[in-house]
């Protein structure tokens, strides 16, 4: 591939075993896709095995989902920089939400067959709160992909050493060919294929990691404190222990911390992105019955837990063993990294196996790596090709054509998608840590999502202007408030305390607008409310008739107890 | 009720069989290959973690010889089992 452009070193050096790790789990991935789209396999006995697993098949798709470049570069990146306050990501970030998920939401999911979120703001408050959540959909999801698309290039250009422009050429090509030959036609078994091989890579490279420092009290021992131009920003002790999380949060005060942390992180944008997170939903949709479709989120909580573990604490063992990001987390600016223009937080992972991990265990690393971002990127695009193709272009620019003139404008779709990708691409690139990037993201879209969605779900006077006004006003004063942070001195917090300000601001401003809005204006009939407002939708709807048979470990409350009892264990342990 | 296995499309022989070839290349890795210990801190990391994966592999594929999945002859596909995307 262009010898010319190659340079003479790169980051990873790859042996032929390395490439042939890769190689078998392509030839796995696609031969699966293959063997669906052609029938050579009877589809009942896919299908069938599929739906008649136990629950944790699709809890660990459920969690695999997610598990790409945000949580395994994301995290470590945040790891090496503030250590374990990081960890708030999973046990108040994550664990109470998808319980939630599973107890409350996953039986009024499943139960009025809502299958997206465009779609649950069509029938609840009608075309103008459609359009915006599907046009701030489509956005969101060109710009999250380029966050996928960017990891997966920095792998390529570590392999390769290309320049990165055609890195990100490169990257884009490997997805559109993973999604045109059928890759994503059984995304269920991809996924868990993918979670094994990511904790077959991740769990040896922690293991050496602490073996060379010495354990992990070799690990508290050589931690050393952040320096941001010549001063500490986060010391040893705040990198140890996960609460007041004053790194994370960026306030000063340790109790307006706890509150930043708990509101903003944990309730606003962890449950924004949870309970309406449909690429996620889809996979407790597939199972059998409601009780297997509550357990999904909750079995997925489980391994969840300790995924911090192998992605947070890699991260930390980084900043102590890998020469160039101790230097950077010194205060220094080492050259090279994975861009090429700087060694940032974002290349811990990648260059902890460079250092930790023989051939063999690297190609297993890199394989691991690849799949998740390919598969990240890659449903990013076809939810985008989705919601474009069918809430935009179906329901407002061309209505009533034929299916095979969707299906030509979705494959235009997915190829432009990739395209806009490579310069959203660009965009994650200019943050040191993608991290920070995809929190204020997420404070854009998600936050004033979820205000409009939990509010309409269960406050049937709602009306339809409320619905798009929320939304929109709640975007716009997200926004308005981080502008004003960056570009207008108004304030500043470090770490991720501006995300966190920027989502809890959207979440108020949708709720007080949208209460104000709708006592003004006229509320759907009740009769049209029917399976989208909880107190409009029959009991039974809602509830499975045999789960008060089952043993109290099959049941999701009981389950979702032990999971949350758990979490706060080891929010006492760290 | 007359029925045939899930066979090589259960997850579980998916996942076993990609852990198995993989626990095999790196135990030859371990083996007979560059060991890196200076990498590594001294420990033979590949073979470790190849014996690991064959075990973990052996685990998923007997598992799923010991309870598989029977499929009635007469099963129809309910169209909309497929996952949505």
């Amino acid at each position: 591939m262009l010898p010319a452009l190659v340079t003479a070193d790169t980051l990873i050096s790859a042996s032929f075993v390395d490439y042939a790790i890769l190689a078998i789990y392509f030839m796995f991935v696609l031969g699966i896709g293959w063997m669906v789209k052609s029938n050579v396999s009877d589809s009942a006995d896919f299908f069938l095995s599929g739906r008649s697993l136990p629950a944790w098949v699709t809890g660990l798709a459920f969690i695999s989902a997610n598990l790409g470049a945000v949580e395994i570069m994301g995290m470590s990146a945040t790891g090496a920089q503030i250590g374990l306050p990081t960890t708030h990501y999973f046990w108040i970030g994550a664990i109470p939400a998808m319980l939630f998920l599973g107890v409350v939401m996953m039986p009024f999911y499943y139960g009025s067959k809502v299958r997206s979120v465009p779609e649950f703001m069509l029938r609840r408050f009608g075309k103008e709160a459609h359009l915006v959540n599907a046009v701030s959909f489509a956005l969101a999801q060109l710009l999250i992909a380029g966050v996928n698309l960017y990891l997966l290039g920095s792998i390529v250009h570590a392999l390769l050493g290309l320049p990165m422009w055609l890195t990100l050429i490169v990257a884009a090509a490997i997805v559109l060919s993973y999604i045109t030959l059928g890759g994503l036609s059984a995304a269920i078994y991809n996924e868990v294929l993918q979670f094994f091989v990511i904790v077959a890579s991740l769990l040896p490279l922690t293991l050496i990691g602490l073996h060379r420092l010495g354990g992990w009290s070799g690990l508290e021992a050589k931690l050393k404190p952040q320096v941001v131009d010549g001063s500490v920003t986060t010391t040893v002790e705040e990198q140890l222990h996960s609460w007041p999380g004053q790194a994370l949060s960026g306030f000063d005060n340790s109790f307006w911390s706890v509150i930043g942390i708990t509101f903003g992180l944990g309730f606003v944008l962890s449950f924004g992105y949870w309970t309406t997170n449909f690429v996620e939903v889809q996979r407790a949709m597939a199972s059998e019955s409601i009780t297997a479709a509550r357990k999904t989120p909750i079995i997925g909580a489980f391994p969840k837990m300790f995924v911090p573990f192998l992605t947070i604490v890699p991260g930390m063992i980084a900043a102590v063993l890998v020469s160039e990001i101790a230097e950077l987390k010194a205060g220094g600016a080492p050259a090279g990294g994975s861009s090429g223009e700087g060694v940032t937080y974002n290349d811990s992972m990648l260059l902890l196996m460079r250092d930790v991990l023989p051939n063999g265990l690297l190609g297993l690393a890199i394989t691991g790596l690849l799949a998740a971002f390919m598969a990240g990127m890659a449903a990013n695009i076809s939810a985008f090709n989705t919601v474009f193709t069918y809430d935009l272009y179906g329901d407002y620019l061309a209505k009533g054509r034929s299916d095979s003139h969707y299906l030509q404008v979705g494959r235009l779709a997915t190829v432009a998608a990739t395209v806009i990708a490579i310069f959203t691409a660009s965009i994650a690139g200019s943050f040191s840590n993608v991290m920070d990037y995809l929190q204020t993201l997420f404070g854009f879209f998600n936050a004033p999502l979820f205000a409009t969605f939990i509010l309409g779900m269960f406050w049937k006077r709602m009306t339809p202007t409320a619905g798009w006004v929320g939304l929109v006003m709640g975007t716009v004063s997200a926004v308005t408030l981080w502008a004003g942070s960056k570009f207008g001195d108004w304030f500043t917090l470090p770490g991720q305390g501006l995300a966190f300000a920027a989502a809890s601001t959207a979440f108020v401003v949708d709720i007080v607008l949208s209460v104000v809005v709708s006592l003004m204006t006229k509320p759907k009939p009740d009769s049209e409310l029917v399976g989208l407002v909880y107190s409009e939708t029959p009991k039974e709807m809602r509830t499975d008739p045999e789960e008060a048979s089952m043993a109290w470990y099959r049941r999701p409350v009981p389950l979702a107890g032990v999971a949350l009892a758990m979490t706060i264990v080891l929010n006492t342990i760290f | 009720m007359a029925g045939h296995s899930a066979g090589a499309m259960d997850v579980r022989n998916v996942i076993g069989s990609l852990l198995l070839v993989y626990g095999v290349i790196l135990t030859i890795m371990g083996l007979f290959g560059d060991k890196e210990l200076d990498k590594t801190g001294n420990i033979n990391a590949n073979l470790i973690a190849g014996i690991a994966l064959l075990v973990v592999g052996g685990i998923f594929t007997a598992w799923a010889r010991l309870k598989p999945i029977v499929i009635p002859d007469d099963y129809v596909p309910d169209p909309d089992a497929r996952p949505h995307h």
